[in-house]
């Protein structure tokens, strides 16, 4: 069936055909109606959960992991200043393996305020030991929400993952989306089904002091499942595709890459309007091609060396900051990319909500390939910014 | 239950690393055997994660959550509703220190109690910040040395009183909150008995000496609460569904001297400031005990010296 609905609609359909047992909530734009929703879902009968109002974000990923450690499936949502108040217990979801779902509407964080997209929230806890996938449109938040609880309850895995989308852009844009049927998912997703849980039958220590004698290991242990979860996504994404006829390609998606000299990596909702530009200057002759880097967390590195290898000259579109010189794609492809002899830049637009055209993309475009042409380019540049001239 | 008839079974087992005479261990120890073991526990940032697990160790035989430091009410509740959905039946129980619970703690104590979650919480308090290293608390009573209110040639001990948690707490209109002291056993074995079976909202709030943060005999922790209680430090009382009654009454009030003077803690405290908390004791006293139209009780017992500051206080309150 298929139904015009707002992103942050699509993530909380997903979450009830997911069979989620238990939602602690807090209210923050732009991520609310995805609460909403959900609480009226259940006040109707239609999902079967515990959803718990509580008074704040630290306290909703508190009471996310102590459900998940008690055996049960969680799903919450958040959004820019509210993952920045629960940091801290994201950082004990990850180590203690506790597979939440939480959805991130992307915002603007800090000061001075703002409530459009930006990726600085997310960005900020991609070394907490989530993965972080980043979703185009609605019908990919829903795939994805979906797809999340496979990957992270996933023996092999067993993290918790937080599926991006971008605020306003998505969370409050109505498109149409497909919505699977209840059972189709069920075959697709089994019940979650955990090895060691606080359960009195069998008493189980979750999150004891640490000595630095076996803390080491811990941490590899951690480092090995993220890394395990690139084949899992890949193999997830492939059955997904199958049962349901939408392939979002795993960790990254490659459209005319085939022979372009010059690539744009791109994340989120700009994909959507870079692949029109690549449509246009593709007619008009140009070899440019697009990435869509799906995955931050694991990161593709191995996937984009692969995919970038024989261009000529590589763009990465950054939706944030980091304070290094460029954003935190930007300088996590070039790793990725080190030893390929080809130029690599950045392009900042759309912070703080800012609207990403086609005209700016074009330029994007037109930069990375003058860079492929041996011409020397600044390596970050700001477009559509006052005092830049790009 | 009677003393003889709590179950020999420890939950909470001997090997655990707590100091000789530790208040928090005893009154943990007790109150886990009293709830039994269809228990889940959640302990925030404290000495009991450190002395009861510490990888890889284990002193706990019922299931065991730790997370972070202010979140005991929020982890209580998401525990709950996990059992709940899963059908099974579970007390989920807290034991969070006065910091945990007083300070950090208390947004989210405040979140569960209002929400009126069917959750146990335990404030075990011993009036400091001890698993860092003795700093003060809102729940740190008025005069006394910690490393954040040392004992200065200008300032000596802490300057403001015990926070009134109690009032606080039985504020949220909760089903049962209860004051406890490992002194008090028999009152302890009612009160715990009393919070396992009720539904909703229950907050137990023990009184556990330190013996290195109040500077007290490892021998003397049941003697120092029996002090506590008889000069009208801590009282035992508790308050269901709204309705406050007192569960022991002390004889003839103690001066609150016989209570201070058993703790390094207290020792510098000058005449004038022996005073001051007598007062704040008496007039607790009064609002605990005094039956209607009683006269006020206020009992001073001048100190018999004078305790000035000197070199040999600072030396016996370093860090």
């Amino acid at each position: 069936m298929k139904k015009v609905i707002t992103g942050d609609h699509a993530v909380a359909i997903g979450a009830k055909l997911s069979r989620v047992e238990v939602v602690p909530a807090f209210p923050i734009t732009p991520q609310t109606l995805i609460i909403e929703h959900i609480a009226d879902f259940v006040n109707d009968g239609e999902m079967d959960a515990k959803f718990l109002t509580m008074e704040s974000e630290h306290s909703v990923m508190s009471a996310a992991a102590a459900a998940e450690a008690a055996g049960a499936r969680v799903f919450t949502a958040t959004s820019s200043q509210g993952l920045a108040f629960m940091h801290e217990m994201l950082y004990a979801t990850a180590p203690l393996r506790l597979p939440v779902v939480m959805v991130n509407a992307n915002r603007t964080l800090g000061g001075p305020p703002g409530i459009w997209c930006e990726y600085n929230d997310s960005m900020g806890v991609r070394d907490s030991g989530w993965l972080q996938v980043y979703v185009e449109d609605n019908q990919e938040a829903l795939d994805m929400v979906i797809q999340a609880y496979r990957i992270a309850e996933d023996k092999r895995i067993l993290l918790p993952i937080m599926p991006c989308l971008d605020g306003f852009v998505l969370t409050h844009t109505v498109e149409p989306v497909e919505i699977p049927e209840q059972q189709d998912v069920d075959s697709f997703l089994p019940p979650y089904e955990p090895d060691v849980i606080l359960d009195p039958a069998r008493p189980a220590m979750i999150g004891t002091f640490m000595p630095a004698e076996y803390i080491m290991e811990l941490r590899r242990q951690t480092a090995g499942a993220v890394e395990s979860a690139k084949e899992v996504i890949q193999e997830i994404n492939d059955d997904f595709a199958k049962r349901f006829g939408r392939d979002y390609g795993g960790l990254i998606d490659a459209y005319q890459m085939e022979d372009a000299e010059a690539a744009l990596v791109t994340m989120g909702t700009v994909t959507s309007t870079s692949r029109q530009v690549v449509d246009e200057m593709r007619q008009e002759g140009e070899k440019v091609g697009l990435i869509k880097l799906r995955f931050f967390r694991p990161f593709p590195s191995e996937e984009l060396k692969n995919a970038l290898k024989d261009t000529t000259a590589v763009g990465v579109l950054d939706r944030s900051l980091s304070f290094i010189g460029g954003g935190q794609a930007f300088n996590e492809v070039r790793s990725a990319l080190y030893g390929l002899s080809i130029p690599i830049i950045n392009h900042l637009a759309g912070l703080g909500g800012r609207d990403v055209t086609e005209m700016q993309i074009r330029k994007m475009f037109e930069l990375t390939l003058r860079a492929a042409n041996g011409e020397k380019v600044k390596s970050v540049n700001w477009h559509n910014t006052r005092g830049e001239t790009v | 239950m009677r003393i003889k008839d709590l179950p020999d079974e420890n939950l909470f087992v001997c090997g655990h690393t707590a100091c000789p005479g530790c208040g928090v261990a005893l009154s943990i120890r007790n109150a886990i055997r009293i709830l039994g073991k269809d228990t889940s526990v959640y302990v925030p940032a404290s000495c009991a994660v450190v002395f009861g697990s510490t990888y890889p160790y284990g002193a706990w035989k019922v299931p065991f959550f730790h997370t972070a430091f202010e979140n005991t009410g929020a982890c209580l509740t998401g525990m709950q509703a996990a059992f709940e959905k899963k059908g099974k039946k579970v007390i989920s129980v807290g034991f969070a220190g006065d910091g945990g619970t007083y300070d950090i703690g208390l947004q989210s104590m405040s979140g569960a109690a209002e929400r009126n979650d069917d959750v146990l919480y335990i404030c075990v308090d011993n009036e400091a910040y001890m698993n860092t290293g003795i700093q003060r608390s809102g729940g740190t009573p008025f005069g006394a040395w910690t490393t954040t209110t040392p004992v200065g040639s200008k300032v000596q001990g802490n300057r403001t009183f015990k926070k009134n948690l109690g009032e606080i707490v039985a504020a949220h209109d909760i089903p049962y909150y209860a004051t406890l002291s490992i002194g008090h056993p028999l009152d302890f074995i009612k009160k715990v008995e009393k919070a396992k079976d009720i539904k909703g909202f229950r907050f137990l709030h023990m009184f556990t000496p330190c013996v290195p943060g109040w500077k007290i005999d490892p021998a003397k922790t049941i003697e120092v609460t029996k002090r506590a209680v008889e000069s009208g430090m801590w009282t035992l009382y508790e308050v269901e569904n709204g309705e406050k009654r007192i569960t022991h009454k002390p004889g003839k009030m103690k001066s609150v001297k016989d209570y201070l003077m058993m703790q390094g803690r207290f020792r510098h405290m000058s005449p004038e400031d022996l005073k001051k908390l007598q007062g704040w004791v008496c007039k607790k006293w009064n609002l605990h005990y005094k039956e209607k139209g009683a006269p006020e009780i206020c009992e001073i017992e001048l100190p018999e010296e004078h305790h000035a500051v000197t070199e040999e206080h600072r030396e016996m309150h370093g860090p």
